[in-house]
Order: C-alpha cells, then sequence, then structure tokens
C-alpha cells in the first residue's frame, strides 16, 4: 500500500519542483534519482501484488492487480532508463542552444507529470479517473512536442493536442455510457464507475448501451493507441518533440491507451451475447497494421519511420487483444513489454544518431557505424529486434500471436505475413545505409550513454532466449485475468 | 408517458437543451471571433442554468456545485481567458469566411439525425424525464467535432473544442444526473488546463507562422514528398 | 347562421382594421424617432384619397396589369377570412386550412411579381425578381413550420390547432419556441419589413415590394398598399392565434366574443409596438445577406422540426 503510495507522490512531488528547480544544472541527475526512485517503490509495489495477489486502496480509488502491476513496473523501468539518456541529451540540446532554461523547467517538470498520469492512469480504479489521467497525459505532453518552438514542431502539437482532444472527447462519451448502463444496477451510488464494482456486475450491465459504448471507447482510446486513421497525430508528435519524449511516448502512452481498452473489453464484452468488440479490435488492429507497414517506405524522417513502426505493433496487438483466447493475450502482454523496451532503445539510439549527424532526414544519416561503432551497432541490433527477428523478445511474442492466429483465424495469417514482411522491407532498406553507408566528412562520434540501450537489449534478448518462470507466472495470472483462462 | 405529462419544469429543461442546441447551431454559422466567444460564453450559461433545474427537479443537489464550476468555467473564465487572448494578439475584427455554410448547416441537420437514432436505443432504458435529451447532447458533441473540421482558425478550433466539452458534460448531467463527483472535478481540472495550454500555443502558433490560421500549419505529411 | 354572419363580420372588421394597425406602426416609429408623425388613421385618409384619383396606365400594359390589383387584394382577403379573428369554431374555417393559406400568399405574390415586370420597366423586373428569390427561400421555412406545429395538435387547420392549445393545460414545447421564432423572421420577410425591405423608401437601390407597384395609380394603387397591409394584419393574427391563443373566443355568445376582441386588439397593439421598436434599431441588411437572414429562419424551423421528434414525442 505505500509502495502504491509512494510510486505516485515521487513523481507528483518531482513535478511540482521541477516546476522551479527544472534549469538547475543538475536537474537531470535528479531527474535520474527521482526515477530510480520511483522504480524501486513500483518493483516493491510489484513484489507485493505478487506474494498477496490483488489490492484495493481504502475509499477504491486504486486497484492494483497482476495486469496493471506489470504495465507500471515497465513504465517506471521505461522512464528510469529514459532519464538515463535524457540526462546527456538535454543537456546537449541546451548547449547548443536549441532550448533555454525556461524550457528545461517545462521539460523535467512535465516528464514527471507524464510519468505520474502513466502511473494514474494505470492504478487507478476508477473508469472516470483513467479517463482524466489519459487526458492528462496529453496535456502533459503537448507542450513537450512544441518544445523547439520550430513551425514543424508547433504544428505537431496543436495536431497532437487539437486530434487526441477530439478523440478522447468520444471516449469520456464512452464513459458516460457505461456509467449509464451501471447506474441501472444501483442507482445514485457513486460507486458505480468502480471496476472493481463494475466487474462483479457486468453480466447485468445493458448489453445494447454497452456496445455503443464501446464503439465509442475504441475510438477514443484508439485515437490515443494511434489505430488507423485515427493515427495522424502520432509520427507527427513523435518526430517533433525531443527524443526522450518520443521514447516515452512510444513506449508507455501508447502502452496505457490500449490498456485502457483491453480493461474495457474484459468488462464488456462478457455483458454482450457476440464477439463484436473483438472483431472491431481485430479490424483496426489489422488496417493500422498493415497500411502503417506500407506508409514505413515513405518516410524521410528517422523519428517517423519508427512512429511508423510503432502503429504497426500497436495494431499488432490490438489485433491480438482481439483474438482473444490465452495464447493471443499471453503473447499481446509479452509484446507489450518487448515493443516498450526496444522501440525506447530504439528511439534513444536515433536521439544519439541525430546528434552524430546533426539532423533527423533519413538520407543525410550516414557511416554510423565508422563514426561511432556503438550507436551504430545497437541501433542495428534494436532494428534487428523490433523486426522480430530471433533470437530477440519480439520473436517470441510474434511467435506466440501467429500460432494462435492459426488456431482461431488460419487465413488472417497470411495478410500478417505479408505485413511483416512489408515492415521489414521498408525499415531495411533505409536503416542499412544509415548504419553501414560512408560517413559525411567530419562527422564526429558524440558523448552517449549507452547503459541503456544494453540493458534494454539485453532484456529483450533474455525474453527471446527464455522467459523467466516469475515473468511467465505474473503475466498467465493478466491473462487469467483479461480472458478467465490460463495458459500455463 | 407522453410530453404533455412532464411538469412545466421539466417541459423548460427540454426547452433549454434545445436551445443549447440552437446555440451550437449558431457557433457553426459564426464568422466574427468576439461574436463567436460570445455565443460560446451563452452556450455555457444555458448549461448551467439546464444544470440547476435538473438539479433542483431531481432533489441531486451535488449538480449544483457540477453547476457552479460550469458558471466558473465555461461562462466566465474560458470565454475571459479567449476575449483577453483575442485582445492581446490583436485579431479582434478578424471575420472567418466559412466555407459553404448551407451545406455545413446541412451536415449539422444530418448529425443531429444521426445522434437521434444512435441515442434512441439508450432512451428505450431510461426512465429520466430528460432521457430524450441524450441526443441533443451527443448532437452538441458532434456539432462541436463538425466545427473543428470547417474552421481554419485557431480561436475558432478551440472554440469547438470547448463546446464539445459542453456536450460531454450535458451528456453526463442528463444521462445519469452527473458523473461521480471526484471525475467531475478531474474533468473540470482537464479543462481548465487544456485551456490555458491553448492560450499558450496561440502565441507559439503567432510567433512560428505569423498567423493564427492553422491551413498555414501544412509543412508535415502523412508521406513526405 | 350565426356563424355565417359573424364570419363576415370578422372579415369586414379585418378589412377596417388593417389599415390601423399599419398607421400605428408607422405613428410608433416617428414617436420613437422623435419626428412629429402623421396620425395613425392616416392610411384611412391616403387610401381614400388613392381611390378617387383617376387611373393612369402605362401604354405597354397588358390586361393581367389591370386585373392583378384584384387578385391580388381578393387573394388575401380570402385568406383573411380563414384566419380566426377573435373567434374560433367558424363555418370559413373549413375552407382552407394552413397549407391552403400559404399557398394563397403564393397565388398574390405570383400576380404581384407579374404585375410588376408587365410594364417592362427596370424596377419593375428587379422587385419582381427580389421579391421571388425571397419567398422562395422564405417559403420552405415557414411550411416546416407549419408542419412541426401540425405534428403537435395533429391538424393543419388553423381553427382546430387553435381549440388543441386552448384546451390543454399550459405547456412549453420547444418546438414551439423555434417555430415561433423561425415564423417571426418569415413573418418580417414576406410582410416586406425592415431588416429586409423598408416600406417607408422608395430608395432605388434596396425597395422590393413598391418597386413592383411603382407603375400603378388611382384605385389600383389602393388595392395593393390595402392588401399589403392586410397581410401585415393577418400575420399578426397568425402568430397571435398559434403562440398566444388566450382570450380568443370559442363560442358565439356576447361575453367571450367581447373577450376575444379585446384580446385581439391587445395582442397586435403589443405587436405593433414591439415591430416598430425592432424596426427602429435595426438598419436594413444588405440584399446580399438576405439569404442567410432566411437560412436563419430554416434553421430555426428545422431544429424545431427535430427537437418535436428528439425531444417531444415519447
Amino acid at each position: 500500500m505505500i509502495a502504491l503510495y509512494a510510486t505516485l507522490l515521487i513523481p507528483f512531488g518531482a513535478m511540482l519542483v521541477f516546476a522551479v528547480i527544472g534549469h538547475w544544472k543538475h536537474a537531470g541527475t535528479l531527474n535520474l534519482l527521482v526515477c530510480f526512485a520511483t522504480f524501486l517503490t513500483s518493483l516493491q509495489l510489484a513484489i507485493d501484488v505478487f506474494t498477496n495477489g490483488f489490492m484495493i486502496t481504502p475509499g477504491q480509488l486504486f486497484y492494483i492487480d497482476a495486469f496493471n502491476v506489470y504495465l507500471i513496473l515497465v513504465n517506471a523501468l521505461v522512464g528510469l532508463t529514459t532519464s538515463i539518456f535524457s540526462r546527456p541529451y538535454m543537456a546537449y540540446e541546451l548547449k547548443i542552444g536549441r532550448v533555454d532554461g525556461g524550457r528545461m523547467r517545462l521539460y523535467h517538470s512535465m516528464f514527471q507529470g507524464f510519468l505520474l498520469t502513466m502511473l494514474v492512469a494505470l492504478s487507478t480504479n476508477n473508469l472516470g479517473i483513467l479517463w482524466v489521467a489519459v487526458e492528462g497525459a496529453t496535456l502533459a505532453t503537448v507542450l513537450l512536442v512544441s518544445l523547439y518552438r520550430t513551425p514543424e514542431s508547433i504544428e505537431a502539437g496543436w495536431k497532437y493536442f487539437i486530434l487526441c482532444g477530439v478523440g478522447i472527447a468520444q471516449a469520456l462519451f464512452g464513459t458516460v455510457l457505461v456509467y449509464f448502463a451501471a447506474e441501472k444496477i444501483s442507482p445514485g451510488e457513486e460507486s458505480t464507475l468502480l471496476w472493481s464494482v463494475l466487474k462483479d456486475h457486468s453480466d447485468q450491465l445493458e448489453p445494447t448501451v454497452l456496445m455503443l459504448a464501446f464503439v465509442f471507447l475504441l475510438v477514443g482510446y484508439g485515437t490515443k493507441i494511434g489505430l488507423v486513421p485515427l493515427h495522424n497525430w502520432l509520427p507527427d508528435a513523435h518526430s517533433e518533440g525531443p527524443t526522450p519524449m518520443s521514447a516515452i511516448l512510444s513506449g508507455l502512452l501508447l502502452n496505457v491507451a490500449l490498456y485502457a481498452v483491453v480493461r474495457y473489453k474484459m468488462l464488456i464484452e462478457p455483458a454482450l451475447n457476440n464477439h463484436l468488440p473483438s472483431y472491431m479490435m481485430m479490424g483496426f488492429g489489422m488496417l493500422s497494421f498493415s497500411v502503417a507497414g506500407i506508409l514505413l517506405h515513405h518516410q524521410r524522417d528517422i523519428k517517423r519511420m519508427f512512429s511508423y513502426s510503432s502503429i504497426e505493433h500497436m495494431g499488432l496487438m490490438t489485433f491480438a487483444f482481439g483474438i482473444g483466447g490465452p495464447l493471443a493475450t499471453f503473447g499481446a502482454l509479452l509484446h507489450m513489454i518487448v515493443h516498450s523496451l526496444t522501440k525506447s532503445a530504439i528511439f534513444i539510439t536515433v536521439g544519439h544518431a541525430a546528434h552524430i549527424a546533426g539532423t533527423q532526414k533519413i538520407s543525410e544519416i550516414r557511416g554510423l557505424i565508422r563514426t561511432q561503432p556503438a550507436v551504430g551497432w545497437t541501433f542495428l541490433l534494436g532494428t534487428v529486434a523490433i523486426a522480430g527477428f530471433p533470437p530477440f523478445g519480439v520473436f517470441t511474442s510474434e511467435f506466440l500471436l501467429f500460432t494462435a492466429t492459426i488456431e482461431s483465424m488460419p487465413w488472417l495469417v497470411m495478410p500478417l505475413l505479408i505485413g511483416l514482411a512489408v515492415a521489414f522491407a521498408g525499415l531495411f532498406r533505409h536503416v542499412q545505409p544509415m548504419v553501414f553507408g560512408e560517413p559525411p566528412e567530419g562527422q564526429l562520434p558524440v558523448k552517449a550513454n549507452m547503459l541503456p540501450i544494453i540493458f534494454h537489449l539485453f532484456l529483450v534478448l533474455w525474453l527471446g532466449i527464455s522467459i523467466p518462470d516469475i515473468l511467465a507466472n505474473w503475466l498467465d495470472q493478466a491473462t487469467i485475468m483479461v480472458v478467465g483462462k490460463g495458459l500455463l | 408517458m407522453s410530453y404533455a405529462q412532464l411538469s412545466l419544469m421539466e417541459q423548460l429543461i427540454l426547452t433549454l437543451s434545445a436551445m443549447i442546441l440552437l446555440t451550437s447551431f449558431l457557433l457553426l454559422a459564426q464568422s466574427r471571433i468576439i461574436s463567436l466567444i460570445n455565443t460560446f460564453a451563452s452556450q455555457g450559461f444555458l448549461l448551467f442554468l439546464g444544470t440547476c433545474l435538473i438539479a433542483q427537479s431531481s432533489g441531486r443537489y451535488h449538480l449544483y456545485i457540477s453547476a457552479g464550476m460550469t458558471l466558473a468555467l465555461k461562462v466566465f473564465f474560458v470565454p475571459w481567458l479567449l476575449r483577453r487572448l483575442v485582445r492581446r494578439l490583436d485579431i479582434r475584427r478578424d471575420v472567418e469566411n466559412v466555407g459553404g455554410p448551407s451545406m455545413i448547416m446541412i451536415a449539422g441537420g444530418a448529425l443531429v439525425l444521426f445522434s437521434y437514432y444512435v441515442a434512441l436505443p439508450i432512451r428505450e432504458l431510461s426512465d429520466l424525464a430528460t432521457r430524450n435529451t441524450i441526443a441533443i447532447s451527443l448532437a452538441v458533441i458532434l456539432l462541436g467535432m463538425l466545427m473543428m473540421i470547417t474552421r481554419r482558425k485557431a480561436v475558432a478550433q478551440v472554440v469547438g473544442f470547448m463546446s464539445m466539452e459542453n456536450g460531454l458534460f450535458f451528456a453526463a448531467v442528463v444521462s445519469t444526473y452527473g458523473m461521480p463527483m471526484v471525475v467531475e472535478l478531474g474533468i473540470a481540472f482537464d479543462v481548465l488546463v487544456a485551456a490555458v495550454l491553448f492560450g499558450i500555443f496561440f502565441f507559439q502558433i503567432r510567433a512560428g507562422i505569423g498567423s493564427l490560421d492553422v491551413d498555414h500549419l501544412n509543412r508535415l505529411h502523412e508521406v513526405d514528398r | 347562421m350565426n356563424g355565417w354572419i359573424l364570419a363576415i363580420v370578422q372579415t369586414s372588421l379585418l378589412l377596417l382594421c388593417a389599415p390601423l394597425l399599419t398607421g400605428w406602426v408607422k405613428w410608433i416609429k416617428c414617436k420613437l424617432q422623435s419626428r412629429q408623425g402623421a396620425p395613425p388613421w392616416q392610411p384611412y385618409r391616403d387610401l381614400f384619397k388613392l381611390f378617387k384619383k383617376e387611373v393612369v396606365l402605362a401604354e405597354s400594359a397588358s390586361p393581367i396589369f389591370r386585373v392583378a390589383p384584384y387578385i391580388v387584394f381578393g387573394v388575401t382577403v380570402l385568406a383573411g377570412s380563414v384566419v380566426p379573428m377573435f373567434a374560433i369554431g367558424l363555418p370559413t374555417a373549413a375552407i382552407a386550412d394552413v397549407i391552403v393559406l400559404v399557398g394563397f400568399f403564393a397565388l398574390g405574390r405570383f400576380f404581384l411579381a407579374l404585375a410588376g415586370m408587365d410594364v417592362g420597366t427596370a424596377f419593375g423586373g428587379m422587385g419582381s425578381s427580389r421579391e421571388m428569390t425571397i419567398s422562395s427561400l422564405a417559403e420552405p421555412a415557414m411550411l416546416m413550420a407549419v408542419f412541426t406545429l401540425a405534428m403537435t395538435v395533429h391538424s393543419t387547420n388553423l381553427a382546430s390547432m387553435t381549440r388543441y392549445l386552448l384546451e390543454q393545460p399550459l405547456q412549453l414545447y420547444p418546438s414551439f419556441v423555434f417555430s415561433a421564432m423561425g415564423l417571426l423572421l418569415v413573418a418580417v420577410a414576406e410582410t416586406g419589413r425592415i431588416p429586409i425591405d423598408n416600406p417607408a423608401t422608395h430608395l432605388e437601390l434596396t425597395m422590393v415590394h413598391e418597386a413592383m407597384i411603382l407603375e400603378y395609380t388611382g384605385r389600383h394603387l389602393a388595392l395593393m398598399e390595402w392588401g399589403a397591409m392586410l397581410k401585415l394584419m393577418i400575420y399578426g393574427m397568425l402568430l397571435g392565434d398559434i403562440f398566444f391563443p388566450w382570450g380568443i373566443a370559442d363560442s358565439f355568445a356576447p361575453l367571450p366574443l367581447l373577450i376575444g376582441f379585446l384580446s385581439l386588439f391587445l395582442k397586435l397593439f403589443l405587436l405593433g409596438l414591439s415591430l416598430a421598436i425592432m424596426e427602429t434599431g435595426l438598419a436594413k441588411m444588405r440584399f446580399f445577406r438576405v439569404p442567410q437572414y432566411l437560412g436563419l429562419a430554416f434553421i430555426l424551423c428545422l431544429l424545431g422540426m427535430l427537437s418535436h421528434v428528439i425531444l417531444e414525442i415519447n
């Protein structure tokens, strides 16, 4: 219990403190320490939940079970490694004058604010608060997207704000509808929007309203996941903001939005007599997966390219949760972890690569492996990992997903394979010259902290070779929560 | 229960909701920035009145708090902020030519019908006096969205966004007599922060592209050329 | 039998009172604008004078030009006889319902526009084209409002509409609120008042109704003018019947009839007052903005219809 409160209060306090001292020259280090503390408390929280089962705080505001606690842990971990990377990265940006003291304050404060909203969204028991927190995440990051104040970054920020605002409004309407359905069971009680209460009564909820609600919720949170055709903001926001921002947006925000959708699916599908929510998720997922793979080929900005890759993977996960069944769900949960880790590692390397080349244009980044072998190799390895090569963890989870697809709908395997091949070709077409090409004259290595990248890739590799029992058990518990049946 | 059996106060609530829908249509067609903000404020005021009446007639007195927040936020704070920004940015006299007004109006009417059909199954399940207005609240949300799509000025888009929020709040009030208080507070806080951020964005956009016309924000493409 | 007598009395009263309403509005307007102003009965003098005068016809005028004033006036009187004035349940109510009423007005307008173009002067043609533009936009809105009201009261007959409303306890219908606003805008456009048309001037660029009757003289002009006054009165009674039906008599006993007459007098008195205040406060609109104005009227009527469907049907 204390661990939970600490996990939430530390970033909250840090957010306030950084609003005042964020431009201090050791603020980056402090940021790192704060993230480390958050990580430790969330680890403690995970252990608590793992040994004692789910927990509800008094007042029922927070509810931690196997499903969200592992996401909280991933959240804290990615936050930690990103803050390790962010320290030298932002110091460099400050040195070359792209940001000033005021914006550093904003950056550090909102970095913590973003982590806070993510943690609140994951841990809350109240579906209304879930919405408030996801909207809060947009608000926290929107000024970070436009941090550099270039016309492009302002455009990206505005688009992000408007599109996500419109999208998330649909989700609120969906939440209202769920509350409407819930009120039928126990009218006038404020507790009816609580997940723990709703879950117990899900079979009494009115199916027509819930179906309608799910459509709105999927469109709303789907905008945040970046599902095609609601994805327009995502590549812009990822490419124009500072790189640590892209890393946590891609690694965390998308996951949290997907988490929200899955929570609602868990609630709504048992109340319906059909599988429409599943089919809708599969449809949206498949569409995003294929479209993003194709669009990946046409990118010229390195961060945009990888953000399309994020859309592709989010589509895959949405698809997998849509298939349902223990195998697919287990695979999707695993994929959430490995995608977060790999993608944030890639964005961190991309940040270094962009500093080396002084630009984000794919055509002007050349010969990383000769200029700075560490960056070049990790970049290559990260791309190999995200493309789904063995022995990395992405391969394992994708393999599980494919197996599940073969079991339930074999005819969908073909488009999945083709999509994967298309995305793979798109990635390597661009990455190969960036890594191996001839470096331009006078390209110098930069000061880079490779620790977070190596750590992430190592974890992904480990998950690819063998999933530790403890994690497997854990994911299995989460799978039981989501689909009612375990894999192991 | 037919319409004539409702009490006069409930009929007044329904009339107010129809007036809110009217303000949404006015927002769609309004081309002057200052009148736009005033219309938005009046929408907020109607919302406030409606919420108060619902609180009175249903006996859910906690709705007065929500109504008070609406009054403070949507009638005073946001319009005040927008007016101040418009003055500071010196765009008071800006007139935006709304492209194809009759098409937009027809689209608006179609959206109202659409929300009527969407809300039909919900209406059947409810026994509140205000159940018929769920369709109206959905229509206000969708009209706000339509406004954000059709408008080119950043200020107008923000007004559309806020009017969507009005619709959401109204939906919560009429379908369930308000969300739990903690959620309402959270939403109000989000709206407050969003309004302030929009203000900051105006200055950024103005500094970045020299105009508040979001058509000029066209450097990023889905597929790079 | 009583009914027919009463109907004839009512129609003659309509004919008699219409100039007074116009004069009243003019007088108030003058007072509001700090002018001396002609007394409210001035229109009677004008009409009397015009009837005495000789008729001068343009050489190019066809028979239509000569027939038109009688048709326009006759149709307007017929329309007026249908609208309940201070009593409902008159036998004339069976002649036509509110849709036919709209048709009567359209017929009158058709001949008015023909007459405007007949002589072949520039102003007449311009006035006719403007009149038709306005009415083509106003009529759909008006019909929409009429249908909305008819859906609530389950009848298109004016007398039954009024009776239905009188028999119910006080209700607040959102659709009525919108239809009232929409019909008011339409009425202002159709009777040629500010901000659509200014009845007081002959300013070349802006006139609509006056442009069409520019070539008329003598008794022809008197009939046209009288017709316009009747139209204003009819619209006033129509709005009163539907939205403020209180006071109108539903039996032919003397006391209810007296109350009906007094309430009608009061309603028209107030209507004239508000019309004058509105006309003083507003400026005439550019003609190109008229479609926007009528678009608003249409949207209001459409919203009336939608709110009836959404809110009032269970």
